[in-house]
C-alpha cells in the first residue's frame, strides 16, 4: 500500500510523462524536414510509402531530425550554424522543449538517443576553440544539459548510436565561425575522422590516408555492425576520390569506388547514406544519383534522379526523397516512384524505430 | 463550346511551355547535328587517318559537341557518354596518359569496337583524338602505324555514341513532353522537365565562367593559362563562344515568353568574348590580358543571372534544392 502523498507523486508523474508511442503519431516509417510551396518549414512523418501522416510547421530550415526510440518525439535541429532545436510531440505538433546550446557553441543538425531513449546527444562546435563536442541531454529531466564529451575531431555532423550505446561520430574536420556564417576556414590543413565514443570519451578514432585529408566525414549509417561513411571532397572536382568508406571496430576502413566515369559524375559530393538488405546507398544531389555498393565494397549500380538527397532503409531496400517532391523506392537497383508532394524534400530522410 | 475548348487546352498546357520548344527545337536538331559530324568524322578518318586529313571534320564534331554538352542528362549520362565525350577538365593529365598508355602497349582494343567501347573514358573522345592530332608525341604519325588505328578508333567510337545519344533522345523526348502522365515514372510533374533544362542551362553558364575562363584565370598570383580548355587545337576560346551560342539558344527556347534582358546579356557576353582575340587566353599571366578574361567570366555570370530572374522565375522552377545548398 502507498502513502498518499506517494500516490500524488505517482499520478503527477504519470501525467508528466505520459505513456504515448509512434503508434498515438499514425505509425510515421520516417521523419523528414522539407521547404513549403510557400516558402515555409516544416517537419513531415510519411508512411512506408512516403505519404504523409503528419506535418508539424517549423520556424525556419531544418535539417535532420533525431527520432525518439518509442516515444512519439522528434527533436528537429536548425540548420548549421543553428542554436537551438525543438524537441516536437509528434502527436500533437506542440513543440514540448527548447534546446539552446550553451553559451559558445552551436549545434552542427544532428543528434542521437541512447540510454534506451534518456539522453540525447548532439553534435557541436566550441566556437572559441574551433573544437568538436558532443553534448549531453537528459528527456526525463525535460532535456536538461548533463554533460559533455570532446568529438576528437573538428565539425562533427552526423553521430549514431550503435547497439551498447557507443556513438559513433564523423568528425567532419572543416572549421566554420558562425561570425564567418558558413565559410570553410581550414580547408588546406582539414583533418576529418571516424570517432567511436562512449558517455566518458573518445575510445577510436579512425582516420585516412593523408591523400584523402580533403574528404569530409559528414554522415553515417550503420546495420549494427558495418559503419558506412559517406564524404564530401573539398579538392578539385576532377579528382576521381573515394565518397564512401565502411567501417567495422578495430579494422582498416573499405573504401568504395565506381568506375572513372560514374564516380566523378557524383561531384565530389555525398549528402546522405544508408544500408539496408546488404547493400549502401550514398546519394549525390549534385550528381542527381544514388550509387549503389555492397557490404564487401563492390560498386552495384548507379539510379539517376535529378537533386535525389534523402535515403533511408526500407526493409530490405532503400527509400529516397529529392527536392521536387518525390519519394523513390529503390529496390533491385531500380527506382520506383511512390509518391510526389508539392514541396522540396530538404537534407535528410530519418527511420523512426 | 469554342470556349470551353480552349479552356481545356489551358489546363492541358501547364505554364512551363517552354519545355516542347527546348526538346524539339533545340536539344532533337543539335543531337542530330553531332551525330552527323561525328559520322563524317569517322568517314574521313577511315580514309585518311592522317592529322591533316582528320583535323578539319575534327573541328567540325568539336563545334557541334559545344552545342550539346551542356545537356548532360538523360542520354549522355547513361554509361559515361558525356566523359567519353568531352574528358575534360583533365588536371591530372588522365587523357595524355591513357592515351600514351595506349599507344605504348598497342593495345588491340582499337581493332574491335565493342572492346574500344570499354577503354577508359580518359582515353577516349574529343580529347583523346586532340592529343593525337595535335600533339607533339604524335607528330607526323604515318597510314600504316598503331597512331593511325587509334585516331580511326577514336573517331569510330565518337560516331557511335553520337548515334546511340541521337536515337535515344527520341525516348526522352517523349518522356519529357509526357511529363507527370499515368506511366511516366522518369518525370513525376510537368515542372521536372523543365527544372531538369533549367538547372542545366545554369550549370553550363557555371562551367563556362569557373571552367572555361576559371581554370585558365587560376589567381592573379598564380595564372594558369596551361589549364584552357582544348589548348593544343586552340579552340579554348570559340569553345566559350560557341557555349555561348548554344546556352543564349536554349534560354530563349525553354523560357514561357520574350526575354529581351536574357538576349542582350548573352549577345554581350559572347561579343566580349568574341572581341578577347586570344584563342587560348595566352595573356592571363599578364595584368591587362588577365582584367579582359575577368571581363568576360564576369559577362558570363551577368547572363546567368539575367536568366535566372528573366527565365526560372516565371517558369517557377530554380537550381536543385539539394544540389544548391547541401550539408
Amino acid at each position: 500500500m502507498g502513502t498518499r502523498r506517494g500516490f500524488l507523486a505517482g499520478l503527477l508523474a504519470a501525467s508528466a510523462l505520459p505513456r504515448l508511442s509512434w503508434a498515438d503519431a499514425g505509425d510515421p516509417c520516417y521523419l523528414a524536414a522539407a521547404k513549403e510551396g510557400d516558402g515555409g518549414y516544416a517537419l513531415f512523418g510519411l508512411d512506408a510509402e512516403g505519404r504523409d501522416l503528419f506535418r508539424i510547421a517549423l520556424p525556419d530550415r531544418g535539417h535532420a531530425a533525431a527520432a525518439h526510440p518509442f516515444a512519439p518525439e522528434a527533436v528537429a535541429f536548425a540548420r548549421r550554424p543553428g542554436t537551438f532545436a525543438l524537441v516536437i510531440d509528434c502527436v500533437t505538433g506542440a513543440v514540448a522543449h527548447r534546446l539552446d546550446s550553451p553559451q559558445g557553441r552551436h549545434f552542427y543538425g544532428h543528434g542521437a538517443f541512447i540510454e534506451n531513449g534518456d539522453v540525447l546527444c548532439t553534435t557541436e562546435n566550441d566556437i572559441a576553440t574551433g573544437q568538436g563536442v558532443i553534448g549531453f541531454w537528459s528527456r526525463r529531466a525535460g532535456y536538461a544539459r548533463i554533460g559533455e564529451i570532446a568529438s576528437a575531431g573538428i565539425g562533427p555532423h552526423e553521430i549514431l548510436a550503435l547497439p551498447g550505446d557507443v556513438l559513433a561520430v564523423a568528425n567532419g574536420g572543416i572549421l566554420t565561425d558562425p561570425a564567418q556564417g558558413r565559410e570553410k576556414l581550414n580547408i588546406p590543413e582539414m583533418k576529418p575522422n571516424l570517432a567511436y565514443a562512449t558517455a566518458e570519451g573518445v575510445q577510436e578514432v579512425v582516420e585516412l590516408s593523408p591523400d584523402l585529408h580533403l574528404n569530409s566525414i559528414r554522415h553515417l549509417a550503420t546495420d549494427g555492425e558495418t559503419v558506412a561513411f559517406a564524404m564530401q571532397w573539398e579538392g578539385d572536382l576532377t579528382d576521381p576520390v573515394p565518397l564512401l568508406g565502411l567501417h567495422r571496430r578495430g579494422s582498416a576502413p573499405v573504401l568504395c569506388e565506381a568506375g572513372l566515369a560514374e564516380q566523378l559524375a557524383m561531384q565530389g559530393y555525398a549528402g546522405s547514406v544508408a544500408i539496408a538488405g546488404g547493400m549502401v546507398g550514398i546519394t549525390s544531389p549534385r550528381g542527381g544519383r544514388v550509387h549503389l555498393f555492397g557490404l564487401d565494397g563492390g560498386f552495384r549500380g548507379a539510379v539517376l534522379r535529378p537533386d535525389v538527397c534523402g535515403i533511408a532503409p526500407a526493409g530490405a531496400g532503400l527509400i529516397a526523397t529529392d527536392g521536387m517532391g518525390g519519394v523513390l523506392a529503390l529496390r533491385d537497383g531500380e527506382v520506383t516512384p511512390l509518391h510526389v508532394a508539392g514541396r522540396a524534400w530538404d537534407n535528410h530522410l530519418v527511420r523512426v524505430g | 463550346m469554342i470556349r470551353s475548348l480552349a479552356l481545356a487546352l489551358l489546363i492541358a498546357t501547364p505554364a512551363v511551355s517552354g519545355v516542347p520548344e527546348a526538346v524539339n527545337d533545340h536539344t532533337l536538331p543539335r543531337f542530330h547535328s553531332f551525330a552527323v559530324q561525328t559520322r563524317a568524322l569517322a568517314v574521313n578518318a577511315a580514309a585518311d587517318c592522317t592529322a591533316e586529313a582528320v583535323i578539319p571534320s575534327y573541328h567540325n564534331a568539336f563545334d557541334a559537341w559545344m552545342g550539346v554538352s551542356h545537356l548532360s542528362f538523360g542520354p549522355l549520362e547513361k554509361d559515361g557518354r558525356g566523359l567519353a565525350i568531352g574528358f575534360w577538365p583533365d588536371k591530372r593529365g588522365m587523357v595524355a596518359s591513357t592515351v600514351a598508355g595506349l599507344v605504348r602497349d598497342e593495345d588491340a582494343a582499337v581493332d574491335d569496337t565493342a572492346d574500344f567501347a570499354q577503354v577508359s573514358v580518359a582515353g577516349r573522345g574529343l580529347f583523346a583524338l586532340e592529343q593525337l592530332l595535335f600533339g607533339s608525341d604524335y607528330a607526323g604519325y604515318g597510314r600504316d602505324s598503331y597512331t593511325c588505328r587509334l585516331v580511326q578508333a577514336v573517331a569510330a567510337d565518337l560516331a557511335r555514341m553520337a548515334a546511340e545519344v541521337d536515337a535515344e533522345w527520341q525516348d526522352q523526348a517523349q518522356l519529357m513532353l509526357s511529363a507527370g502522365e499515368a506511366g511516366n515514372t522518369a518525370y513525376l510533374t510537368p515542372r521536372e522537365p523543365a527544372q531538369q533544362y533549367y538547372t542545366a542551362l545554369m550549370a553550363g553558364l557555371e562551367f563556362t565562367a569557373d571552367q572555361r575562363l576559371g581554370r585558365p584565370l587560376g589567381t592573379f598570383d598564380r595564372p594558369r593559362p596551361e589549364r584552357a580548355e582544348a589548348r593544343r587545337s586552340e579552340r579554348s576560346l570559340r569553345n566559350v563562344v560557341l557555349s555561348l551560342e548554344a546556352l543564349g539558344d536554349l534560354a530563349e527556347k525553354l523560357a514561357d515568353g520574350p526575354v529581351p534582358a536574357t538576349a542582350e546579356a548573352f549577345a554581350t557576353a559572347r561579343a566580349t568574348a568574341e572581341d578577347l582575340q586570344d584563342p587560348v587566353f595566352a595573356t592571363v599571366d599578364d595584368p591587362s590580358g588577365r582584367l579582359k578574361v575577368e571581363i568576360v567570366q564576369q559577362r558570363v555570370r551577368a547572363a546567368r543571372d539575367a536568366a535566372k530572374a528573366e527565365v526560372g522565375a516565371p517558369l517557377g522552377v530554380s537550381e536543385g534544392f539539394n544540389s544548391a545548398d547541401g550539408d
